[in-house]
């Protein structure tokens, strides 16, 4: 079976909820890439002793990171329930409040 | 510090800690679960994440690898910031399916087969029982530190008896809230709002030896900064294959330890909370890892050298002569480590007993899913698993002596349940995994694992001969264990972790190319990968062929729900199938919800064997498959037939009303010409008849009876005329009509029906416009009929174009072998109501007949051109009346055969 009736084109909320999607999506991308990237400077190999410098980076990414998930959450939690509401709409399931 | 000060407060804390379960178990029952249901305390039972080894062993780790340890952090942050990609699709599948455990979700979702189940417990029993001894382990050497720490005289019980102490109270705190209840997916509220409570003294306790060191005891982080450069710890050195793969190793054990499972998904109370769990674990994560280097580097710089780096969040605080934040730090400790140890062992729990005891259960004694009560037997083989779990860690405890790093004893049991995660991963995006495949990955994974990494973990002479480390089982140099296929240059954990997980997923995607999978497992596996997508979701399948009385189900569901619980249910149930009492009909739904909740007890293989006991009939078939998938193309294509039939029914519908309402208006002008004809022949009879008479009585002068005379002639003239438009009409309808067919030149007879036409109503200069070089055309065709129906035409455009200054244009196309002859005025044209009858017999348009005529102009028209192998039509929408005559360049014969 293949999706029927998904459209093709978006009005402009659904295109920023399809966008939003790949934010998220994207997020631990860069986190990979900038984590991964001290391998890159060689700490050790350094003349001077960067340590505490190096630890400040690794920090300051992390503390991006999880400021880019706070930023997003929002949204997608929306995003989410809107999904959930939908499906629920659509394929009444046995309610089991226990 | 004394020690029973210790023991004192440690009780203390325990006891507060029962009295917050109680309290929320208290509330959940009573349904007021608003604030145990919150993200918040989702956010912070997810912190178990964080044990004993984070919370000491960090520091340690630190002290030997610098900054390696943020590792194991930014795994488990990479993937909660990528939440979008596969905890969000895990924790729908869990609430879809009622997932109980990891090994239920893999079981239930290749095809709830009880094999993988099983096989993925042993993974996890086997991964975290030196897990659960390095909690027992730390707990017990904190003891010690404090023993150690007084001179006044105190010695610590001998370390063995603190573990089993430490043991045996949370096997009875787990016993007490893990097994309290069977039903309602697995959650456990009081656990998770103890947890939540342990995780705030966690992380306060951390923050609290941070700040003591970074403020206490140095000048504040500038001063920190510099001393961490001076220190040993800045000759660490990044080797990138430990990154790598430790990050990975963090992520995946994330998402595949038993316990993380349990609280992530399992103890899941609203998907939306994993939104907000997506920044705060890892901001708690960054919270708890804000401080470990400052810590390590006071350590090593104030602590005798020597001493043991894992314990320095107590040791420094008590060798600055901070009891107090001591204590803090020992209470955080020892919240990590009880709420790791009780998490992972009702996850163990869960698994074993539903995976292994029930299974036997039921296999050696088959009659017992018929009798008894199952439910006390579940909660007993739960307790007794909990027990279990417990006891193997104390004994791994007593046997490795507690001399080993924390850390590597922690990596040890991620890599063992990573080897789960090709299989999971794979089993919820790709729909060709199959059972067997699975197996084959998890089985040599988890072989590779401990050859490589668990079993040399004993050290050389202790399982694995030092003999075979040097030289390979039976002299095979390349199967040494730490150095497969002959790669000696990893580091021995990275080497594992490489070789154990490409060997896992390449046996897992070639025994999934290479088998076929079972119809259950095919319709799991559909419904696992398109947990999103609804319209794929397959309806209930598998129990439409069997056989079973609603009352035994219910004798089942009541011995492993409850009475209460499955009582309700079953009521709601027929409820909704619209019956009265408690026993719905065994419907292929009912059946398949009933086995959704029984899975949410006891795990989808065993519900799943349960039911097909009392079904006698335990498979679907690939036919059934087929049969579903089958009927929902015929169903589309029904639909589409459906849609297709009404279209044309109401496209039939429009033109029945188009043509009735033709029909109607026709009557009425048949009426009205009636009416007219009549009153057009007795006009002209009733002036004769008085004229005639006038006449036969004489006596008239010459002139009069001449005039009257002249009145009379034209009188008839106009009734011949009259009844030669009906004749003529009559004979071109029947088709009857003589041609006379010739060449002739079509602008030539568009000039002889202008002269024609122009005598009437003179008075009106009409400005007719043409193109004469595209009205060189000959025609073959009856060039005086032709001319007759130009003639009409124009002589209808003469007398009812209303403009002011009529302008006529007479527009020739030629196309494709026929002609076509544009008579377009600028008047008020034809309204679009009368456009569809002009063209029939007496259709006047107004009512006064100044033209004379009787309606019969345009139907000799259109007869006409039938006649002559061509049509007539309105033009609309160019701005004025406008025909448009169309016949053929060369008429033949064969086509006056088709016209007639």
């Amino acid at each position: 079976m293949t999706r029927h009736g998904t459209p093709l084109f978006l009005a402009k909320s659904g295109y920023r909820r399809r966008r939003l999607n790949d934010a998220a999506r994207l997020v631990p991308v860069f986190g990979v890439f900038l984590i991964f990237l001290p391998i890159l400077w060689g700490p050790g190999h350094t003349p001077a002793p960067d340590t505490a410098s190096d630890g400040l980076y690794l920090f300051g990414v992390w503390a991006g990171l999880i400021a880019a998930a706070a930023l997003l959450a929002p949204g997608l939690r929306r995003n989410a329930r809107a999904d959930t509401d939908s499906a629920s709409d659509a394929a009444p399931t046995v309610a089991d409040p226990s | 510090m004394p020690f029973n000060v210790l023991v004192l407060s440690c009780l203390t804390y325990v006891a507060f800690l029962f009295l917050v379960a109680f309290v929320a178990e208290r509330r959940s029952s009573r349904g007021m679960q608003g604030f145990l249901r919150s993200p918040l305390i989702y956010t912070l039972s997810l912190s178990i994440y964080c044990t004993a080894w984070t919370f000491y062993g960090a520091v340690g780790y630190a002290a030997r690898s610098g900054l390696e340890f943020v590792t194991i952090y930014l795994g488990p942050t990479l993937v909660f910031v990528g939440w979008w990609w596969v905890l969000r699709k895990l924790v729908r599948i869990g609430r879809q399916q009622r997932v109980t455990s990891i090994a239920d979700l893999i079981s239930a979702r290749f095809g709830k087969s009880n094999l993988l189940g099983v096989i993925v417990t042993i993974i996890a029993v086997v991964a975290a029982t030196p897990y659960i001894a390095l909690q027992l382990q730390s707990v017990t050497l904190s003891f010690g530190v404090f023993a150690s720490g007084t001179a006044d005289g105190w010695h610590m019980p001998d370390q063995a008896s603190t573990g089993a102490w430490v043991a045996a109270g949370l096997a009875l705190f787990t016993i007490v809230f893990g097994t309290r209840n069977l039903d309602a997916n697995e959650q456990h509220h009081g656990i998770v709002m103890a947890i939540a409570v342990e995780a705030v003294v966690k992380l306060a306790a951390l923050l609290a030896v941070g700040l003591f060191v970074v403020w206490g005891l140095a000048d504040g982080p500038g001063d920190i900064m510099a001393r961490i450069d001076a220190s040993p710890i800045a000759d660490w050195n990044l080797q990138p294959g430990r990154w790598t793969g430790l990050i990975f190793l963090s992520a995946a054990a994330v998402i595949c330890l038993p316990r993380m499972f349990q609280v992530m998904v399992v103890e899941n109370a609203d998907e939306a909370h994993l939104a907000r769990a997506s920044w705060a674990f890892p901001a708690y994560l960054f919270g708890m890892s804000l401080f470990i280097v400052p810590i390590a580097v006071m350590g090593l710089e104030r602590l005798p050298a020597g001493s043991n780096p894992d314990m320095f969040l107590l040791t420094l605080p008590l060798s600055e002569g901070q009891g107090a934040l001591a204590m803090l730090a020992f209470l955080g400790g020892f919240s990590s480590a009880t709420s790791m140890v009780i998490v992972e062992a009702i996850a163990l729990a869960t698994m074993l007993s539903n995976h292994v005891v029930m299974p036997i259960l039921l296999r050696l004694r088959p009659t017992s899913a018929q009798r008894g009560d199952l439910r006390w037997l579940v909660l007993l083989a739960r307790r007794v698993c909990i027990g279990a779990v417990l006891a193997l860690g104390y004994a791994y405890y007593r046997m490795s002596g507690g001399s080993e790093a924390l850390a590597a004893i922690g990596l040890i049991a991620f890599a063992g349940v990573a080897q789960i995660l090709p299989a999971m991963l794979g089993g919820i995006y790709w729909r060709g995994a199959t059972k067997t495949g699975a197996a084959a990955g998890l089985l040599v994974g988890s072989g590779v694992w401990a050859y490589a990494l668990f079993l040399p973990s004993f050290g050389p002479g202790a399982v694995i001969s030092a003999e075979v480390f040097a030289q390979g089982p039976l002299g095979i140099g390349w199967l040494r264990p730490r150095a497969l296929f002959g790669v000696a240059g990893m580091d021995p954990l990275t080497h594992a972790v490489f070789w154990s997980l490409v060997l896992n997923t390449a046996a897992f995607l070639v025994g999934s190319l290479l088998t076929f999978p079972d119809p259950v497992e095919r319709m799991q596996g559909a419904a696992f990968v398109n947990a999103f997508d609804d319209e794929t979701r397959t309806g209930p399948l598998g129990w439409t062929r069997g056989q079973a009385e609603p009352e035994a189900l219910l004798i089942m569901a009541q011995r492993i729900l409850g009475d209460d619980a499955a009582l309700s249910f079953f009521e709601r149930e027929s409820e909704a199938q619209g019956k009265q009492g408690y026993l719905p009909d065994p419907t292929p739904d009912f059946v398949a919800s009933l086995e959704r909740k029984l899975a949410g007890s006891v795990g989808a293989a065993t519900a799943h064997a349960m039911i097909s006991q009392l079904f006698g009939r335990a498979t679907v078939t690939v036919e059934d498959l087929l049969a579903v998938a089958n009927e929902t193309a015929q169903i589309i294509e029904y639909s589409a037939r459906l849609e297709s039939q009404q279209d044309e029914l109401s496209r039939s519908a429009r033109q029945l009303r188009d043509v009735n309402e033709k029909l109607t208006q026709l009557s009425v002008q048949k009426d009205s010409f009636l009416s007219q004809i009549s009153h057009e022949l007795r006009t002209p009879m009733t002036s004769i008849r008085a004229f005639s008479e006038i006449m036969t009585e004489g006596d008239l002068p010459p002139a009069q009876v001449a005039a009257y005379g002249q009145i009379i002639h034209q009188e008839a003239i106009r009734l011949t005329r009259l009844l030669d438009d009906l004749l003529d009409l009559t004979v071109l309808e029947n088709g009857s009509v003589q041609l006379n067919l010739d060449m002739a030149n079509l602008g030539q007879m568009i000039d002889r029906a202008l002269a024609a036409s122009c005598h009437i109503r003179p008075e009106r200069s009409f400005d007719v416009q043409r193109n004469t070089s595209t009205e060189e055309v000959f025609l073959k065709t009856d060039a005086d009929r032709l001319v007759q129906v130009f003639i009409n035409l124009l002589s209808n455009a003469r007398k009812y174009c209303d403009a002011r200054d009529p302008v006529l244009r007479i527009v020739t196309h030629q196309k494709g072998g026929r002609v076509t002859v544009d008579f377009i005025d600028n008047g008020s044209g034809i309204p679009k109501e009368s456009q569809a009858v002009i063209f029939e017999k007496f259709a006047r348009l107004s009512n006064e007949s100044r033209s004379g005529g009787a309606g019969l102009g345009l139907a000799i028209c259109r007869e006409v051109m039938a006649n002559l192998g061509g049509t007539i039509t309105y033009l609309p929408g160019q701005r004025g009346a406008a025909f448009r005559v169309t016949l053929p360049l060369r008429l033949e014969k064969r086509d006056l055969i088709g016209a007639a």
